[in-house]
């Protein structure tokens, strides 16, 4: 089916709703797009950075775990839309910033929102993790010690994947919440979900349909997000449920 | 020639006002609430004075309709409802004609529509009336106000809409060179870029937009309940003769550089 004829029974289906139209909803799926494609690259961002901080919040090295620990202390402690303001029109006002290469990242509004979403999220990541790799139990170490494994093979085969296990069902929430977050991405211009939602409100002054309907759609990409951690759950955490013989 | 439409609109306001004075509200005091403040349209000064654009022409007016009038203060949430609800019995705080407004209130014939108008930096050369030119050029605008209606349907394809909360919001982007044009309301790119100041780095390029009505409206009016028709007449007939015999004019040059009259 063609994109036109597709239109066309979607233009069927609204049969002459006001608010509703093949524009709007057009403008919903944009933002749809926009929502889920700044999401899932500051998560997946986030993810790589928190692993590695997540190894070195917990170094002996002062100078490295006290710096992570200012650097989580900072993200965690302030609004995630005071950080987005600070990307967004901060960094357009550093002097000399228009003429070098930043310029091109800092002008649009997509990359200074990825970037305090993606620090945001790796900060909270990494504190999941820490308390993850914390709790391993002390068995486990023991035996890999005396199994005679390095620190970094024992990091690698017990104390990691255990700890991921463990981390999993906090950082599904983390991933619900950075997606629930994302909704403020529309103060700095970008059509995300909530940015097409509030393009529909002002314009048609119709605040219910315009807001109900996004939520579903959050709702639903919310719903998703949980079936696949209790999917994942289910299949990495099989040993810490009870037995029922 | 001037006199005799004085006589004529004395007269035609008497015989209007016949039929009024037969009904409950002879003698009754008109009460026009007002959203304070909007400068230039109304504001207090230090002394605590209600005064601007608005405020003296209500009072031209009623001075020309000869009805004894009184200003209500009333913020714009409630406006509609509280007129509604005979809190008062006019609105005239630049509330513009819409459809969804019609069907709750009746309005006079519009008084004043400001242009929109378009802003660029002083050392750009943009065309604005070469559209082709104007191809990959960013706009800011506040979203979903009257300029974001009229920049969706005519230039989508053309230029980047980037859509603001305020318009505080644009003028900050655009200093910070995220923009190379602005679409505000003649008032708000006053207010916000300053751009009449010489030392101003914006200009208006191209002229003032009033066109097409479906988009801009047909401006600012008085709006009353319903079924005042005879109040609404009043208003109409002294509005009529403000706007002829020059008060609106020496009005709207005191508190404006620019034309709204319409």
């Amino acid at each position: 089916m063609s994109v036109e004829q597709l239109l066309q029974t979607i233009a069927g289906y609204l049969n002459g709703n006001d608010i509703f139209t093949v524009n709007t909803l057009g403008m919903y799926w944009d933002g749809f797009v926009n929502t889920v494609q700044l999401v899932f690259i500051s998560l997946l961002i986030g993810l790589a950075l928190a692993v590695p901080l997540a190894i070195g919040r917990g170094s002996p090295l002062k100078l490295v775990s006290k710096s992570i620990w200012l650097y989580t202390y900072i993200f965690r402690g302030t609004p995630l839309l005071i950080q987005l303001y600070l990307a967004y029109y901060g960094f357009a006002f550093v002097p000399g910033i228009q003429d070098s290469w930043l310029w091109f990242f800092v002008q649009d509004p997509l990359y200074p929102a990825l970037f305090a979403f993606t620090l945001n999220t790796a900060a909270y990541t990494t504190e999941i993790f820490h308390g993850a790799i914390k709790s391993t139990a002390k068995g486990e170490i023991e035996a890999a010690r005396a199994f005679g494994m390095s620190k970094a093979m024992m990091m690698r085969r017990i104390i990691l994947p255990s700890a991921f296990r463990r981390a999993l069902p906090a950082y599904g929430n983390e991933v619900i919440f950075m997606l629930h977050a994302s909704a403020i991405a529309s103060v700095v211009t970008i059509m995300d979900l909530t940015g097409a939602a509030y393009y529909v409100y002002s314009r048609f002054y119709a605040p219910f349909p315009a807001f109900i309907f996004v939520a579903f759609i959050y709702m639903a990409l919310s719903f998703s997000i949980q079936g696949f951690f209790r999917h994942l759950e289910k299949r990495l955490l099989v040993h810490l449920k009870p037995n029922n013989r | 020639m001037k006199k005799t439409i004085h006589i004529l609109s004395a007269v035609l306001a008497c015989t209007t006002l016949l039929p009024q004075a037969a009904s409950a509200r002879e003698g009754e005091n008109v009460r026009i609430a007002v959203d304070v403040p909007y400068t230039p349209f109304e504001y207090r000064t230090a002394d605590g004075k209600l005064t601007g654009f608005e405020i003296e022409l209500g009072d031209a007016l009623c001075a020309e309709a000869k009805l004894k009038c009184s200003w209500v203060e009333q913020s714009w949430d409630g406006i509609i409802p509280g007129l509604l609800a005979r809190k008062y019995d006019a609105i005239l705080s630049s509330m513009s004609i819409t459809p969804e407004r019609e069907k709750q209130v009746l309005f006079s014939e519009p008084y004043y529509l400001t242009p929109s108008i378009w802003v660029a930096r002083k050392d750009s050369a943009i065309d604005i009336d070469d559209k082709a030119s104007l191809k990959g050029l960013t706009v800011g605008v506040q979203r979903g106000d009257i300029r974001d209606n009229y920049l969706s349907e005519f230039y989508a394809d053309t230029l980047t809409i980037r859509r603001y909360a305020t318009a505080e919001d644009v003028a900050t982007d655009f200093e910070a060179g995220r923009l190379d044009l602005a679409m505000m309301d003649y008032p708000v790119a006053l207010e916000t870029l300053n751009f009449l100041s010489p030392d101003s780095p914006y200009q208006q390029v191209g002229p003032g937009i009033r066109e097409p009505e479906r988009i801009f409206g047909k401006g600012a009016a008085v709006a009353f309940r319903k079924r005042d028709k005879e109040l609404a007449e009043k208003f109409n007939q002294a509005l009529e003769t403000v706007k002829q015999d020059g008060t609106y004019d020496r009005l709207m040059k005191k508190y404006f550089d620019y034309d709204i009259k319409i």
